[in-house]
């Protein structure tokens, strides 16, 4: 009867321990929520902490700001560079795991190595390289009589094409995200058994059939959580993007800080903003949180 | 027929990797052999590569004696060690008290990696929001329980503080919900046993749960070592570094340098040096956590 009570009054302590933690990790994520609704005059007067007339003015603003072009841009990059990742990584990890070849081993400590290059290591070659891609592609239409006459197709606005800051992005958060994708899909690629590929070989199946037919499809969860993370990142990434984009190319998290730069910080804009560029992360998390912890615990806790 | 096998082999295993290395190349590789490179030399901004001026050690004797370089490296180290004891110390705790399994853990733990997934930049504009001096959500609240309205983000030490805040925030969960995981792995029969043998919450805890926990927490701390060192997009939007040079940490210390004072020769000198503390960093990394390691053949 004693430890019955004893047990239902440490439940009832555990509870309220973690409904105080999830109101600390909530909360400040739903007061950007509720600030987007206000008017800048409710959030330059203190009393009105909780109260307020609500208002789509911010985000009506917002979206007449360009956020329509940032979002476009920000689904190009992170839905491209996912894409690209994942084919690539599960091609890489294919070979990684299953295949027998001279170098394996040091290709497999390079990708685990690269994981830790900081952003702002890469952002000064990253800005060097793209402006040098500019000025040589430009450079080669100057100096090739027959394409400098050109008018159409405009060779310019051709090379324009090649520098946009979406390409380097795409293929950047590709390299950026590779290494996890590859060692995360290694992992899935243990647990599937040999023998289906095996059988597949002897009913003459090219290997890469093998890889499109068998393997691919049965690494559909690992791939689903190699996706999550990746568009993450890239969905996320502030830096590289701030440096390689322009007026057009922008993605949303360099976006919002220019509201930052104009005179009187706009709170409310900024968190209508910040809301909608949360709204994605958010979403995958409540879909698939069993998957996202898994993989970042997936380096610490074996098992 | 054996080789000859052998040799297809090889030849679609590169196949297969040729991707994954092209991308490698072109978007890690070549750049950081760039950099590299232009530690030695001197570029301004908006120069052609080929205008670099080769200049030898200049760049590295200059960092050796620059205040600049020498206090980033300050704060980072200061900011690292405070944030990881912090982080280590509250989500340890949490961990074991909350360690017993019981009903809707998986919805409190969705909640509680929601600050790791927003966007750190849209973390910055909330926490420069909570904590701004007039209109802060932050001073109100303290101003309810009579503590005077501070500057926190326009004072050193509280804007130190204050990021440092922001980084438990975002970081205690993760920290929280690894050392969970371990806990709830540890063997069962160990337990059992010292349970039987008469250990106390406190043996339990201390002399059986946190050293079973060891390579746990050594691979989280570096881990999250690694992320400070990297990360700078939060300091970025709250204080840029300054006031001063209170929250300026390596990375954005780089950044500043390659981009506010347009020396992106001198900028590549400091990030060989981050890049080198990265590389010590990974390997102590696997050393210790080797995801290849539980293959014989690797």
């Amino acid at each position: 009867m004693n430890s019955i009570k004893a047990v239902n009054r440490s439940t009832v302590l555990q509870y309220a321990v973690l409904i105080v933690l999830a109101l600390i990790a909530l909360g400040p994520i739903i007061v950007m929520f509720i600030t987007s609704f206000k008017t800048q005059v409710d959030i330059m007067s203190s009393e009105s902490m909780w109260v307020f007339q609500p208002t789509f003015d911010n985000y009506t603003h917002v979206f007449e700001n360009k956020f329509d072009l940032f979002l476009r841009n920000s689904i190009i990059v992170s839905l491209a560079s996912t894409v690209l990742s994942l084919l690539v990584a599960g091609m890489a990890a294919y070979a990684l795991s299953r295949l027998e070849f001279p170098g394996r081993s040091p290709i497999a400590y390079f990708t685990l190595i690269i994981r830790m290059v900081p952003p702002a290591v890469l952002a000064i070659p990253i800005f060097i390289l793209w402006l040098n891609w500019e000025l040589f592609l430009f450079d080669l239409i100057d100096a090739t009589p027959f394409l400098y006459e050109m008018e159409n197709p405009d060779p310019y606005l051709f090379a324009e094409g090649l520098v946009d800051g979406r390409i380097g992005l795409t293929l950047f958060y590709t390299a950026l995200n590779l290494p996890f994708a590859i060692w995360l899909l290694i992992g899935f690629l243990r647990q599937i058994p040999t023998e289906i590929e095996e059988a597949a070989i002897v009913d003459g199946c090219s290997q890469w059939q093998v890889f499109t037919r068998i393997i691919f499809p049965l690494m559909r969860p690992g791939l689903a959580v190699a996706a999550i993370f990746t568009f993450r990142i890239s969905w996320n990434e502030f830096l590289l993007a701030l440096v390689l984009t322009d007026r057009n190319t922008r993605t949303l998290p360099v976006g919002i800080t220019l509201f930052l730069t104009e005179q009187g910080v706009q709170w409310g804009r900024i968190m209508a903003m910040g809301t909608l560029i949360v709204i994605p992360p958010l979403v995958l998390t409540f879909v698939a949180a069993r998957q996202i912890i898994a993989g970042m615990t997936a380096g610490a806790v074996k098992g | 027929m054996n080789s000859s096998f052998k040799i297809r082999q090889m030849r679609i295993a590169y196949l297969f990797l040729l991707p994954a290395i092209i991308i490698f190349l072109l978007g890690l590789v070549v750049p950081l052999i760039n950099t590299f490179e232009l530690s030695f030399n001197r570029l301004s901004m908006g120069s052609r590569w080929s205008d670099r001026d080769y200049v030898g050690l200049q760049n590295y004797e200059r960092m050796v004696e620059d205040d600049h370089v020498r206090s980033s490296v300050g704060v980072t180290l200061r900011f690292a060690a405070i944030v990881l004891v912090a982080e280590l110390v509250i989500g340890m705790g949490l961990a074991l008290l909350l360690e017993k399994p019981i009903k809707g853990a998986a919805v409190f733990r969705t909640i509680f990696i929601l600050p790791l997934m927003v966007s750190p930049v849209a973390v910055g504009l909330i926490w420069r929001y909570l904590l701004d001096g007039r209109i802060g959500l932050v001073n109100h609240y303290l101003g309810l329980v009579g503590i005077p309205a501070q500057t926190w983000l326009g004072n050193p030490d509280l804007a130190f503080f204050s990021i440092v805040i922001t980084d438990i925030w975002q970081w205690t969960p993760f920290i929280f919900i690894i050392l969970l995981a371990g806990l709830q792995a540890l063997p069962s029969e160990v337990l059992e046993a010292s349970r039987i043998d008469g250990a106390n919450w406190w043996q339990m805890t201390f002399l059986i749960k946190v050293p079973m926990l060891r390579s746990i927490l050594l691979v989280t701390v570096l881990m999250r070592l690694i992320d400070v060192f990297r990360a700078l997009e939060v300091i970025f939007i709250m204080t840029f570094g300054g006031p001063g040079r209170s929250t300026q940490v390596m990375s954005l210390h780089i950044y500043k340098t390659a981009f506010t004072s347009q020396t992106l020769g001198y900028a590549s000198t400091i990030a060989v040096v981050l890049m080198f503390i990265m590389l010590v960093l990974s390997l102590f990394l696997l050393l210790f956590s080797n995801p290849l390691k539980e293959r014989a053949d690797f």
